[in-house]
């Protein structure tokens, strides 16, 4: 008598969601990981000039597009890197990591230009 | 011009207490221009020429018509000079002209001032000694010593030329410093060899000058010339037709100044002559004399002048040297021959008032004023009269006032200042400056032996308020004195006579427009103060009326009789107020002058102006206001022009505006900025803890040497990157740290290549095996 059939289902999809999550490899999870750490300080950032008002916006800009830049590098890093991913067979993996480097280090060059 | 080389003081009519009347039109003085400019400037004159005769104008009238006469110059002078002595029989314009006064001392002893104790050369010493002792200055410089030291110094020197030793000999004959004969007979010879040899004119000058002053100072030198009338000649030969006189033969331009001192020589000549000179030359002489007297030239206040044509480099030669030096020249061959020279006695006196114009700014033209006119006066030492003696005619005043029945006084002394003759001055005519007629008195003034002065009793009864021209005449007591002495005919004198002017029956009205109904009206006492109140609308009509009338009677038209209406915002309206005889009358009809007030109603202050330079009683008096009432202004009426600003207001300081500096924004406080700084790091804490419990390892480090090597490098230089990039924010510049970029960039290349190709290589073997 608890639980209705929408919330069973809900609890289903959750649980196989779960299940199906922990059979993915550990870089893949690794590189999930720094993405949700990326996210949720962009997020801390957004929240703060909420509060106290955008007034260095420049910096403000260069603190969340430095998140969320870094993010979007490492989600372009995981589809890379997946094997299952049948259009980047031939890519090695350490290739992609390269261009991972590379790309941040690029990416905070302009960064910390703009964060004045 | 000649007058712009002199310091003039222009004739300004004169109170008897020296003050000057203003308002007055100046006399200007000009030159004879084209032959029309001749016969306009006669006929002008020609209403007042009441004895010039008709033929003589007619003569001087066919003769300008003439074309062809025109184009030769010898008739057109020849016609000038029958115009000339037809019109200065009554002398031309009225001027007045004072002789020699404490001014010119004063002036003489400021000019010639020495420097140092000594004059700067020995002509400049002469010139000063000359003017002062002609002035009659008791207090002269004390520059004795000195001078005569350098007169010494020059006589005794053998190098000093001609110049330097004829003005040595003139200084010495003013200061007779002691020289004994022994220095004249040493230079005497040695000048008449240089009058042998002279080439030039100047040369001829000094050589002879020199001569006559040795011969002045001493007769025990021999000085005579040989050959006299070889000496006459050759500076005969220099001489041109028109009466100048070339510097030498080889310079072709002819100077008036050069005439003179060539007369001057030549009379050397002739005194110095040890035999008598041929008379024919004597006579060529003066028939040079009488064609230079054609090419005189003259003012139109009767003083006549010899123009230079040549311009010397220094500008130093000019009319009123060139002159002086003729007159010196003329007087000076008039005491050395004898026999009459015929010059006429008004072209003497228009030389003196030449010299009588004022009193010139620098020392050489004191000096050749003052000298001309001595020579002027001078030459009754002479035993035969040549050149008549000029007497110049002054009155002290030249402004007679009828409230205080003011006498006319005339003076009359030689040029220098001396007292003249006896002789009688009588007023022979009046002229009222507008009216043609004159009327005839010929009233004796009496002389009053005191002071000099000549006084008419009381004015003719016909004389008003206005401008006069006075004609008096000079006539001498001694029948002999009238060879002797020029006076000038009839002279005429400008005088101003100012009254008191009464204002009669003056009163202010206002009437109403249509038919002329008096609405209100005041009287007025004029020109004393009056503060009348009036009000009136675009329908009436403001009217002022007066009589002006002058002492004798007579109606009186002034120069300025103005109507000013000021509206209280400064807006203001002038009217000049007509006159029928004495009546003077203005009538403001404000229906025509609406626009022309600008359709500004309000208070209008009245003020009346009447002035005149013979009124004494000009006033400018406010007669009160009236309260204006017109219509409103359509749209399209013209606005008032902006009144003038207070210029202290427009350019006067503005407000001080003080800089408000850009406000600094409002930052949060520090504490929450901290916790916040907790709060961004805590995400990379739980990434760390997160890669923790994944089970993050490092069993895919290489474990050999070179490839482990290359690994930390690798690791080393990203760390590298994340400092450089930490410096960049805090102190670097973009270009250092692009610069540095550069280089890491291409270390952690070519490690991370090796490193990650390793790697590769590795995993690609598990893969296979």
């Amino acid at each position: 008598m608890g639980k209705s059939s929408t919330e069973k289902d809900a609890q289903a999809l959750f649980h196989s969601l779960r299940s199906a999550y922990a059979a993915t490899p550990t870089n893949l999870k690794i590189i999930d990981l720094y993405v949700l750490f990326a996210v949720s300080t962009a997020l801390i950032q957004v929240g703060y000039m909420a509060i106290v008002g955008s007034f260095p916006f420049n910096s403000f800009l260069s603190g969340v597009l430095s998140c969320v830049g870094t993010a979007v590098l490492a989600v372009c890093l995981r589809i890379q890197v997946n094997k299952e991913n049948k259009e980047f067979k031939d890519l090695p993996p350490e290739r992609a990591f390269a261009d991972f480097v590379l790309c941040n280090l690029v990416l905070h060059l302009v960064i910390m230009n703009f964060l004045g | 011009n000649a007058r712009d080389k002199v310091n003039l003081r222009p004739n300004i009519p004169r109170r008897s207490d020296g003050r000057d009347i203003v308002g007055i039109k100046q006399m200007t003085m000009g030159t004879f221009g084209t032959f029309t400019d001749v016969i306009h400037r006669v006929l002008k004159h020609s209403i007042e020429l009441t004895t010039l005769s008709p033929l003589a104008l007619s003569t001087a009238v066919v003769v300008a018509a003439d074309p062809t006469l025109l184009r030769l110059g010898m008739a057109r002078n020849l016609g000038l000079l029958v115009v000339i002595l037809s019109v200065t029989s009554i002398c031309g314009g009225a001027a007045i002209f004072t002789p020699i006064s404490d001014a010119h001392r004063s002036a003489a002893l400021e000019l010639f001032a020495p420097t140092d104790g000594s004059f700067g050369s020995l002509e400049e010493a002469y010139e000063a000694l000359r003017t002062l002792q002609i002035l009659g200055v008791d207090k002269k410089p004390d520059i004795r010593s000195t001078t005569c030291t350098s007169v010494e110094t020059t006589l005794w020197s053998p190098t000093s030329n001609l110049k330097d030793l004829f003005y040595a000999l003139r200084v010495n004959t003013l200061l007779k410093c002691e020289l004994n004969d022994e220095a004249f007979t040493a230079i005497a010879s040695r000048l008449k060899d240089s009058v042998s040899d002279a080439r030039s004119l100047l040369d001829y000058y000094h050589s002879v000058g020199s001569l006559s002053l040795i011969k002045d100072q001493t007769s025990e030198v021999d000085v005579l010339l040989g050959d006299a009338d070889g000496v006459f000649r050759s500076i005969k030969a220099l001489s041109q037709s028109d009466g100048r006189w070339r510097y030498s033969s080889s310079n072709p331009e002819s100077s008036t100044y050069a005439a003179g001192i060539a007369l001057e020589a030549l009379a050397g000549v002739v005194s110095l002559a040890s035999s008598e000179v041929d008379q024919y030359l004597i006579g060529t002489l003066k028939s040079d004399i009488l064609k230079l007297f054609d090419s005189i030239e003259k003012y139109d206040d009767g003083a006549f002048y010899f123009d230079e044509k040549v311009l010397d480099a220094r500008g130093q030669q000019g009319p009123l040297s060139a002159t002086s030096v003729v007159v010196r020249g003329l007087t000076a061959f008039a005491a050395a021959t004898s026999g009459s020279l015929n010059l006429p006695g008004d072209k003497i006196l228009g030389l003196a008032k030449f010299f009588l114009v004022g009193i010139p700014g620098n020392a050489k033209d004191l000096y050749y004023q003052i000298d001309a006119l001595a020579c002027l006066e001078n030459n009754r030492q002479v035993v035969a009269y040549e050149v008549a003696i000029p007497l110049i005619l002054s009155p002290p005043a030249t402004v007679l006032s009828l409230t205080s029945e003011e006498k006319f006084k005339v003076r009359v002394n030689t040029v220098l200042g001396r007292a003249a003759p006896p002789l009688s001055v009588k007023l022979m005519q009046v002229f009222n400056d507008g009216s043609k007629d004159a009327s005839i008195i010929a009233q004796e003034l009496k002389f009053d032996a005191e002071n000099g002065i000549h006084v008419l009793d009381g004015l003719p009864k016909s004389v008003d308020v206005g401008n006069y021209v006075f004609v008096v005449e000079i006539v001498l007591h001694d029948p002999e004195n009238k060879k002797l002495y020029a006076t000038g005919g009839r002279i005429k004198v400008p005088i101003y006579v100012t009254g008191v002017i009464k204002v009669d029956s003056a009163e202010i009205a206002v009437l109403e427009s249509d038919h002329g109904s008096i609405e209100t009206q005041r009287k007025l006492d004029l020109p004393g103060e009056n503060a009348v109140a009036l009000s009136a609308n675009h329908l009436q009509k403001l009217r002022l009326s007066f009589e002006l009338t002058t002492p004798l009677g007579h109606a009186f038209k002034p120069h300025q009789a103005f109507l000013r209406l000021r509206h209280e915002t400064e807006v203001e309206h002038i009217f000049v107020v007509g006159n029928s005889g004495k009546q003077f009358e203005i009538i403001l009809d404000f229906l025509g002058l609406v626009e022309i007030f600008f359709y500004l109603s309000g208070r209008y202050d009245i003020q009346l102006t009447v002035g005149d330079a013979v009124m004494e009683n000009s006033f400018l008096q406010p007669l009160g206001h009236v309260e204006l009432d017109l219509p409103e202004p359509p749209e399209k009426a013209i606005r008032p022009p902006p009144q003038a600003v207070d210029p202290y207001l427009r350019y006067g300081p503005k407000a001080e505006i003080s800089h408000i500096f850009r406000v600094p924004e409002k930052r949060p406080p520090q504490e929450l900025s901290f916790a916040f700084l907790g709060l961004v790091l805590l995400p990379l804490i739980g990434f760390l803890v997160g890669l923790l419990r994944l089970g993050v390892n490092l069993k895919n480090f290489p474990t050999s040497p070179v490839p482990a090597i290359f690994a930390i490098l690798f690791q080393l230089g990203i760390a590298a990157f994340l400092s450089l990039y930490g410096l960049f924010w805090l102190k670097l510049d973009l270009f250092t740290t692009l610069k540095a970029v550069g280089f890491l960039g291409v270390f952690l290349m070519f490690v991370g290549h090796r490193t990650l190709s390793h790697l590769a290589s590795t995993s690609a073997k598990l893969k296979s095996s």
